[in-house]
């Protein structure tokens, strides 16, 4: 029942909204893994960041796509908890230990074994609308886990002006999607984060953004 | 009037039209073949959404004048989208796009429930001095002129503009009893998007001298010039067949759509030289964005529109 719910929610409702409302402009759309396990690392700058990135893979891999998200903001109240964990399928963390104790990573992990495809957001929180935060490195603990699982780097642009932190209007804009190519853990928690965020950064690049002030 | 199927003479038409994509991609794929070291990968994807465009426009306007008018409302919608994405907004005017955004389905149930004076005055009246009152009320002065003035010009083209494409079809079928509403819809839409493509081969074939350099450095003045004279040669002999228009009307109309359809062209091509980007987006493979394909429609159907409301039914529309 959950799970056909949630089908029922990504066909309907979320490619309702991102592919007629929002449109979808994507570049090296071929890039993206054709299965599990892999990591997707993007930029964060609204709620309809995962509802593209999930809308960006075939629906038949819907159940293998895991968003990672902070749990103190989606565990808020109970309906909103159901259904981050039920219809989305994130997995929880818990924001203030991320990177600090192996624990809030075990599920990530577990999750990769089985084959899944996670998403995560190294800005930590939504931030300030269309700009780049400095990366948090859980991501690169995880990364350590996993050396031999392809990270794919993917920038975002143009949700953050349709729906930005704080506001609950949906403005439609293109969202234009870039993705990069995998990368794999280095070695050092430093070059690797580097790397990730050049990686990020010459993504970023590719767009002629118009200004948004 | 109860609407069923467009008349025989729309049908006849598309049926050309297809007819003369099928001969396109044949030829495409003939050249492409037999010179295997040239890459023409840019023409295939070019034709094939023609392809994709052409049938779409087909079931929209033969399925019924409802699919039609979501149909044209749908692309007033995703030109206006990509206009606000490629200009720069201000973070403060969310909630006035929005209402931009909402003027566009306003705009089409005036098209719809056929009140001419609501549709003529919606957007360069009502809009006109709602979008700035909105944007007063947000408090923001900062950039206040560049974005109210980039917001209404960007109604105008892709509301106002576009939707008398779609008026069209309201137009009483005693005016144009040959082929209706549908007929004149195809009749502008054909011949607009013709010169744009005879403009183009006129050019690349025999373009020496350069019309308008500093905006569109491929416009020369052959292409302009074969391109008016091809557009004209049709506009003149499609009229009986879709149209009301005397032969001297089609003549004038000819020469209205081709020279209005080449302004309408540099109009969008000088937006992008400006905002510095090379297409207005990557919506259809081949072509670019929704702006780049219906720059041209942005003056010619407006023009073409009161030209004939003008001429062959005044004082039928209120």
């Amino acid at each position: 029942m959950k799970i056909l719910l949630r089908l029922l929610f990504f066909v309907v409702v979320v490619r309702l909204v991102v592919l007629i409302i929002l449109g979808v402009r994507i570049k090296n759309k071929v890039r993206l893994p054709k299965s599990g396990p892999a990591i997707i690392v993007a930029n964060h700058n609204s709620h309809l960041d995962t509802l593209v990135l999930m809308t960006l893979f075939p629906i038949w891999m819907l159940g293998k796509l895991r968003p990672v998200a902070a749990e103190g903001y989606f565990f808020k109240n109970r309906w909103l908890r159901w259904f981050s964990l039920h219809i989305v399928g994130i997995i929880p963390i818990k924001r203030q230990d991320f990177g600090v104790q192996v624990h809030p990573l075990a599920e990530c992990s577990t999750a990769l074994l089985r084959g899944e495809i996670l998403i995560i957001y190294p800005e930590g929180s939504r931030g300030r609308p269309e700009s780049l935060a400095s990366l948090q490195s859980g991501i690169a603990h995880l990364a350590k886990r996993h050396p031999e699982i392809p990270i794919y780097p993917v920038f975002l642009h143009g949700l953050g002006k349709s729906l930005p932190k704080g506001e609950i209007l949906l403005v439609p804009f293109f969202c234009d999607v870039f993705v990069g190519e995998e990368i794999f853990w280095t070695g050092h928690k430093k070059d690797f984060m580097e790397l990730l965020s050049q990686q990020l950064k010459e993504l970023a690049a590719q767009g002629n953004f118009p200004p948004w002030e | 009037m109860t609407w069923t199927l467009p008349a025989p003479n729309v049908f006849w038409a598309l049926g050309v039209i297809f007819l003369l994509l099928f001969v396109t991609t044949f030829l495409i794929y003939a050249v492409a073949f037999k010179n295997p070291d040239k890459n023409y990968t840019e023409l295939k994807l070019r034709i094939k959404s023609w392809w994709v465009i052409v049938v779409l426009f087909a079931i929209a306007l033969t399925l019924s004048r409802t699919s039609a008018l979501v149909f044209f409302a749908f692309l007033s919608f995703l030109a206006l989208k990509e206009y606000l994405s490629l200009i720069p907004t201000r973070r403060a005017d969310r909630r006035v796009l929005f209402w931009a955004y909402l003027a566009v389905i306003i705009q089409y149930y005036w098209i719809a429930i056929n009140w001419y004076v609501m549709f003529l005055i919606f957007v360069p009246v009502y809009m006109f001095l709602f979008l700035p009152m909105r944007m007063v009320i947000l408090g923001e002065t900062q950039g206040f002129l560049k974005a109210i003035g980039a917001l209404h010009w960007g109604m105008m083209l892709t509301v106002f503009s576009l939707g008398h494409i779609a008026y069209l079809l309201m137009l009483p079928f005693s005016g144009n009893p040959v082929a209706g509403g549908a007929g004149l819809l195809l009749y502008l839409v054909f011949l607009t998007e013709i010169n744009d493509i005879a403009q183009y081969i006129w050019g690349k074939s025999c373009g020496r001298h350069k019309v308008l350099p500093q905006v569109s450095p491929n416009k020369t003045w052959e292409g302009l010039l074969g391109g008016i004279l091809t557009t004209t040669l049709m506009a003149v002999l499609l009229a009986p067949w879709l149209t009301p228009f005397q032969p001297l009307h089609a003549l004038a109309i000819g020469l209205l759509i081709s020279w209005a359809g080449f302004i309408g062209d540099v109009t969008i091509s000088a937006l992008k030289r400006d905002l510095g980007v090379k297409d207005s987006g990557n919506l259809i493979p081949g072509h670019g964005g929704i702006l780049d394909r219906i720059d041209s429609l942005t003056y010619t159907a407006p023009l073409f529109f009161h030209f004939t409301v003008y001429f062959y039914f005044q004082g039928v529309l209120t």
